[in-house]
């Protein structure tokens, strides 16, 4: 278990700047798996040993395929999911010992950008009463002082003329819209930390900028933390400070975004950005390289370094039994590598 | 360009719905052409009649058609003029096929996927079941799944694994033209690039032809050999991908490549204002003035398709 060590020394060195809004210390989610109903089948380690602090005002991202944790992780930050080991901690309190009340106070500081607005929006409910919703449940101002902050979230997220908006139902929104009250939603408790899962993945490439346009106004504006959730690193690149490269239920390397894109020194990273196209011709003419196989069963990870299977780098006799520890190759950048060393 | 032998040529192809708000021009006067062993793809926001084009080249149609007219020559054949049963006989799925939107989430759940991918190649191909399902184990090497999944169901395969299934589905009773409608937008960036080099390669070595529909310029920058933009039912630009990439002419395809976030260039993406107009009651003129920062007089009339540097652009800034 050394290297749990360092990924808890590691941090500290990085995330001198601001008192950290979220931290996440060494967490570790498990869902168990049953045989016929009580046979302890082994564990899913669908989150296994991730360390953060989250800076107030500071977006990441956190970048990896379908299967790798990232939404188990997001669900674990929301306090939908207690964590097996490990902490969440929001202002000196840890979110996984909360109780009813305590993760009410919790949520609303922490706002929910769902990745499928119109699956996140209850079609039976006008986008007044979506948005009145959260201010009811958390017993906030009488009706006339709700009603006012409704409108000013609406124009936070530039639906204008409001009075059009407010009696209106989500099937009548266009995609774009329905994510733009989805996000008001989130808003509207004026929370500190924004945890957004995807939020332009089923939008127009046209829209996609202005919902991440309006994201990034926000923090600005209310200097909010948001936490991207998304596999693709071309949206993300202009709308975070850091990004976080996760690889079967690890962040496998994390940076700031330029050091990140320039710099990058894990392979797995390298094969993503090598996958991730830009609108050029020439691509039409050649094979893209993509490491070969799957991402492996979080059940039985394999052992040492989890992507080894896959990697064209792998040092035989190291990377397949001794776990790579975080390297830093330069401040502010971190790599579970041991190409690293 | 037009001297070549061309498989496919679209003319003036008229798709209208009605619906009880009106009759929604979906497609309008659309012409377009692909030669063999040529890739296009047509990009354009949702909602654009990317979709319901490729539906009316297959005649896949809804029930409420309201208009439906136009020319669509397949080789020498004009296939809008074959009855029902000629076209399900002799066209669909026998020479051109399609991988329909969410295609991997259709499977049939309750079939094995070997025997899914063999039952066009029994219908249309008249292939014996042992051949038919030979053949569908041929299609899976090629589009690189495992032979041993045949006998698996849908279920028990990974998304990017029942994406491929569905494109055996369309390739085993080898058609010259696949219409490839958003075929990797629900998938991971290295499955996605899996997939897009397969649909190369098949490409290169069995000299199908794609039609491509997708919202994902940059996706679609893989497989294009050329470039046709969709706005508000028409094509208002078709050309070359290299020219088109490097520098589009519609200033709606220089807008759309401008939101597309790039990872290699420092540039900031930037998006369309507005929306674009309905397709019940379309503007009279251009249908892209509205929001059009080079909009002048002009632009209250229709405008013609011209050519312009070897590209067709409809668009009064090149006449």
């Amino acid at each position: 278990m050394a290297t749990e060590e360092r990924t808890q020394i590691a941090p500290a060195v990085v995330e001198a700047r601001n008192e950290p809004v979220l931290s996440i210390r060494d967490l570790h989610v498990w869902f168990e798996l049953r045989r016929w109903g009580f046979l302890l089948a082994g564990h899913v380690r669908a989150v296994d040993g991730v360390s953060f602090d989250l800076a107030e005002g500071e977006a990441i991202a956190i970048v990896g395929e379908s299967g790798c944790g990232k939404t188990t992780l997001m669900r674990t930050i929301l306090g939908l999911v207690r964590p097996t080991r490990g902490q969440v901690i929001f202002a000196g309190r840890n979110v996984g010992e909360m109780g009813m009340d305590g993760l009410r106070w919790y949520r609303s500081h922490v706002g929910y950008v769902q990745q499928d607005p119109y699956g996140a929006l209850p079609p039976f409910l006008s986008v007044r009463r979506i948005l009145e919703e959260p201010l009811i449940i958390n017993r906030i101002g009488n009706h006339g002082e709700r009603e006012r902050r409704i409108r000013k979230v609406l124009e936070e997220v530039k639906m204008a003329p409001v009075e059009d908006f407010l009696p209106k139902f989500p099937h009548m929104l266009s995609g774009g819209q329905q994510q733009r009250v989805v996000i008001a939603r989130a808003m509207v408790l004026e929370p500190k930390i924004l945890v957004a899962d995807e939020p332009v993945s089923m939008l127009d490439a046209s829209v996609r900028v202005e919902i991440l346009k309006l994201l990034e106004g926000l923090r600005r504006t209310h200097n909010l933390a948001v936490i991207y959730i998304t596999h693709d690193l071309s949206t993300v690149r202009y709308f975070s400070d850091r990004i976080f490269v996760m690889y079967a239920a690890k962040i496998v390397e994390r940076a700031p975004v330029e050091i990140l894109l320039k710099r990058h020194r894990h392979p797995y990273t390298y094969a993503l950005l090598e996958a991730t196209p830009d609108p050029d011709a020439h691509n039409a003419t050649v094979l893209k390289e993509v490491p070969p196989g799957e991402p492996p069963s979080l059940v039985k990870p394999p052992p040492g370094c989890r992507f080894h299977p896959r990697c064209v780098h792998k040092i035989a006799g190291l990377c397949d039994v001794e776990e790579p520890p975080y390297f830093e190759p330069e401040p502010e950048h971190l790599v579970a590598c041991w190409l690293c060393r | 360009m037009a001297k070549e032998k061309r498989l496919l040529e679209v003319k003036n192809l008229v798709l209208y719905f009605r619906t009880t708000k009106g009759i929604v021009q979906a497609v309008d006067k659309v012409d377009l052409d692909l030669g063999y062993n040529d890739a296009i793809v047509i990009i354009g926001e949702s909602g654009c009649g990317k979709t319901s084009m490729a539906r009316a080249i297959l005649r896949l149609l809804p029930r409420n058609v309201h208009t439906y007219s136009g020319q669509v020559l397949l080789g020498e054949t004009d296939v809008m003029k074959l009855g029902e049963e000629d076209f399900r006989q002799n066209i669909r799925w026998v020479r051109i096929s399609m991988v329909p939107q969410a295609a991997m989430n259709a499977l049939n759940p309750v079939l094995r996927v070997g025997d899914q991918v063999a039952e066009p190649a029994i219908i249309h191909s008249g292939m014996s079941r042992k051949e038919a399902l030979e053949q569908a184990l041929k299609m899976f090497r090629m589009v690189g799944v495992p032979e041993d999944f045949a006998t698996r169901y849908a279920f028990e395969l990974s998304g990017g694994m029942r994406q491929r299934v569905a494109i055996a589905m369309a390739l085993v009773t080898a058609p010259e033209l696949v219409i490839l409608d958003e075929p990797t937008s629900a998938l991971d960036v290295l499955t996605q690039a899996n997939i897009m080099n397969m649909l190369k390669q098949i490409k290169w070595n069995l000299g199908v032809s794609y039609i491509l529909i997708t919202h994902d310029i940059s996706t679609s920058s893989e497989l294009a050999d050329r470039v046709a933009v969709m706005y508000a039912g028409q094509i208002v630009e078709v050309g070359d991908a290299f020219r088109f990439f490097a520098s589009p002419l519609h200033p709606y395809s220089k807008k759309l490549m401008d939101s597309v976030p790039r990872l290699r260039a420092d540039m900031e993406p930037d998006f369309i204002t507005g929306q674009p107009p309905s397709l019940i009651s379309p503007p009279t003129g251009c249908r892209f003035a509205e929001r059009c920062p080079s909009r002048f007089e002009r632009c209250d009339a229709d405008p013609p398709m011209v050519v312009q540097d070897g590209r067709q652009v409809k668009c009064w800034l090149y006449v």
